[in-house]
């Protein structure tokens, strides 16, 4: 299959543990012609040991043993399918609540969630859980699959209670495009093919929906954010004054001649290149790695960010953010961690919880202030020296951290800046 | 008016090239982790494009098992010479002169498994805290658990319960003395991803990823080129094929598939068309539905 300038969709799945998540990304990779025929004779073969009348499809996405053995997902997996429209990741999240953490991790990068609801039970806690997790997120698309249609007679009423019971509770959220689509991911409905057995349904099947939902406009191209990760010096008599910020391009479009600031420092200068490879470029944006040369000779290292003079995030040592925190060794009040924001790692302390939220009744706890495992809430923070931040809603990159315990190296939190 | 978005194999590659950078800026003594296959070729490649005008700043390391393509190790030689780069070579051969394993017996006896001892003992001997590989997620089930930055305790082990989670594009490298990282920037890539690069960037590969007439013998539902190292069974006998090989590792292992793919071109249509994985004829996936993440437990790549 050739595929010619095609877009990368990154797509995370999330749905509790009996909703069919695994049935439907092996019906999305089966349909569509992804797994190989080893692939299909290995899980046919499980299938039959375990004394299944079919084949199991969600066999073939539980990677780990125990994932089999215990017949659930336990850690994120990423699964990758084609069609000629367009290039899929997939990082299948598991949807048990203690692994709010996978979920977090899996859909950081999502340009699209897909929700699932069992027709038969409707809306309940982990909907919510899920959607909440989406909207803190900001993951742009979110598509609600109504699953397991064909245990509920393909009813209409039934779809339209769910989708009126989801939007009733979702307005409260910051889901900016939310869709529906019914379907039977084990018998194959409004998946990749049309329901037959669902002609009231005047929409897509969530194939199509993903093949053709517009995505370009998902990075933030307005804000010119730079990181740089490393500086090249090359030894060698051709490039003998040649210094590259080399990094890549969290937000925005730089162009030659650009005038930029360099934070912390807040010197000026101009953009000589933009260099990728040996090609000199005119212009480069967001999600490229590239290089940039300036007109004067600044010292610059990594962590420093390179904008452009007129539009310049916010230098700060105390901020508010949200986090979710992802360790089995609870937040000490006051303990210091290291942050990592873009390229840059500073010391942070938690200064407060403001509060935590229970996330399936979204409400706020003000008194209860130990952030454990799973645990997602409102603190505040301070770090030694400022952090060049935006405010997660405009710009995911540069608008999320994480806290790093310095005791075990372990990534503790992830946190998105308010 | 320029779109401002990236196609997908553009972003593949700025994403890889990120990591790179990323491994480089993170660690004191990283590696890639070189076979000779079309993966880590594309990951040197993406190196030099990563550091360019610079040299890659880090060595490669390839884990000889003694059993190689002699046009693997020719290849390996070729691409150090002109890239420029330092070398640095585990012996498995010495690893079993030592002592330290046991070649395995029996007409199936591969000498894979005992990589893993050579490569951990080539990572502590040579103070490598970084070792970047060409997996990819989509090889294998086991795989599609990696993560980018994938941490290593002090035994080279992998815990797939315990692993960092990575969010957005933040990754935490940190570790002890002792520990270390494996670092896989082609994660997100497909086998047919990696051919459709290596053909839009004319990038060199061994002449056994194209078809051509080869000595081989039925073995394991594939074609076994024949070598020094292939003792025939008697119901076995060498014929000529046209062959070409998906994965290249020990040559003993390693399944050809008939085929008339001699160009790039027709490699990547074949790709694309393929009803069966790449790692299919790898006889040492076969052994059991957990075989690769076992290794992996144990420190293998």
């Amino acid at each position: 299959m050739q595929i010619d300038n095609n877009q990368l969709l990154r797509l995370a799945t999330a749905g509790s543990v009996d909703d069919g998540k695994s049935t439907l990304i092996g019906r999305l990779l089966y349909d569509s012609k992804s797994i190989f025929e080893d692939q299909i004779a290995a899980i046919e073969n499980t299938s039959k040991k375990k004394g299944y009348d079919g084949v199991d499809l969600a066999l073939f996405t539980d990677g780990l043993r125990d994932e089999r053995e215990q017949g659930i997902t336990i850690d994120v997996a990423y699964r990758y399918f084609t069609t000629p429209k367009r290039k899929f990741i997939i990082a299948d999240t598991p949807g048990h609540i203690q692994y709010t953490r996978n979920m977090v991790t899996g859909a950081s990068t999502a340009n699209v969630a897909i929700i699932l609801i069992d027709a038969r039970k409707g809306v309940i806690e982990q909907t919510k859980r899920h959607s909440y997790i989406a909207s803190l997120l900001q993951i742009p698309h979110v598509i609600v699959c109504v699953n397991k249609m064909d245990l509920v007679e393909y009813s209409e009423e039934v779809f339209n209670n769910i989708v009126s019971d989801y939007e009733s509770f979702s307005s409260k959220l910051l889901i900016k495009d939310v869709r529906f689509i019914p379907i039977s991911a084990l018998v194959g409905d409004n998946v990749v093919n049309a329901s037959e057995q669902m002609s009231w349904f005047k929409g897509s099947p969530l194939l199509n929906t993903l093949e053709t939902m517009h995505i370009s406009s998902d990075n933030n191209k307005i804000d010119a954010r730079f990181a740089v990760q490393t500086v090249l010096r090359p030894q060698k008599d051709e490039f003998i004054d040649y210094r590259g910020y080399a990094g890549r391009i969290l937000s925005g479009i730089y162009r030659k001649g650009d005038n930029v600031t360099i934070l912390p420092s807040g010197f000026t200068s101009k953009i000589k290149t933009i260099d990728f490879y040996d090609q000199s470029l005119e212009e480069a944006f967001a999600p490229m790695s590239v290089s940039i040369t300036l007109e004067d000779d600044i010292d610059i290292s990594r962590g420093d960010m390179i904008v452009k003079t007129n539009n310049s995030p916010e230098p700060s040592q105390e901020f508010d953010a949200m986090i979710c925190w992802l360790n089995n060794k609870q937040a000490q009040p006051r303990a210091k961690y290291s942050i990592l924001h873009t390229s840059n790692e500073q010391k942070a302390m938690i200064k407060d919880v403001v509060y935590k939220v229970n996330i399936n009744t979204y409400e706020r706890n003000e008194e209860d202030k130990d952030f454990q495992m799973n645990d997602i809430g409102r603190v505040k923070l301070r770090t030694t020296k400022p952090l060049m931040i935006d405010s997660y809603r405009d710009n995911r990159l540069t608008g999320s951290f994480i806290l790093i315990d310095e005791g075990t190296n372990e990534t503790v939190a992830a946190g998105m800046i308010i | 008016m320029s779109k401002y978005y990236l196609n997908y194999l553009d972003e593949l590659e700025a994403e890889a090239i990120f990591i790179l950078r990323e491994v480089w800026a993170q660690f004191q003594n990283p590696v890639i982790l070189f076979s000779g296959g079309k993966d880590s070729i594309v990951v040197t490649h993406l190196a030099k494009k990563a550091f360019y005008p610079s040299s890659i700043p880090f060595p490669l390391m390839h884990i000889d098992t003694g059993h190689n393509f002699p046009e693997t190790m020719k290849f390996r030689d070729d691409l150090i010479k002109e890239l420029g780069v330092g070398l640095i070579v585990g012996s498995v051969q010495e690893s079993i002169n030592q002592g330290r394993v046991a070649e395995e017996k029996g007409k199936n006896a591969s000498r894979n498994a005992l990589q893993t001892t050579t490569l951990l003992d080539a990572i502590e001997t040579n103070k490598i805290d970084c070792a970047i590989g060409g997996g990819r997620r989509d090889e294998e089930k086991a795989r599609a658990k990696e993560r980018f930055f994938s941490h290593r305790d002090d035994f080279g082990q992998w815990d797939p319960k315990n692993q960092r989670p990575e969010l957005w594009n933040l990754l935490n490298g940190k570790h002890f003395q002792g520990e270390h990282f494996r670092a896989f920037p082609i994660s997100n890539w497909t086998e047919l991803d990696v051919w459709n690069y290596i053909k839009r960037e004319n990038i060199a590969i061994p002449s056994l990823y194209f078809a051509h007439e080869r000595e081989v013998v039925w073995r394991n539902d594939a074609w076994i080129p024949n070598s020094e190292f292939l003792k025939l069974e008697e119901n076995e006998k060498i014929e000529f094929k046209k062959i070409r090989f998906r994965t290249l590792g020990d040559i003993t292992i390693t399944g050809g598939i008939e085929s008339d793919a001699d160009t790039l071109h027709k490699i990547v249509e074949e790709v694309a068309a393929m009803r069966l994985t790449e790692r299919g004829n790898r006889a040492d996936d076969k052994r059991s539905e957990s075989a690769m993440e076992d290794r992996k437990r144990q420190g293998y790549f």
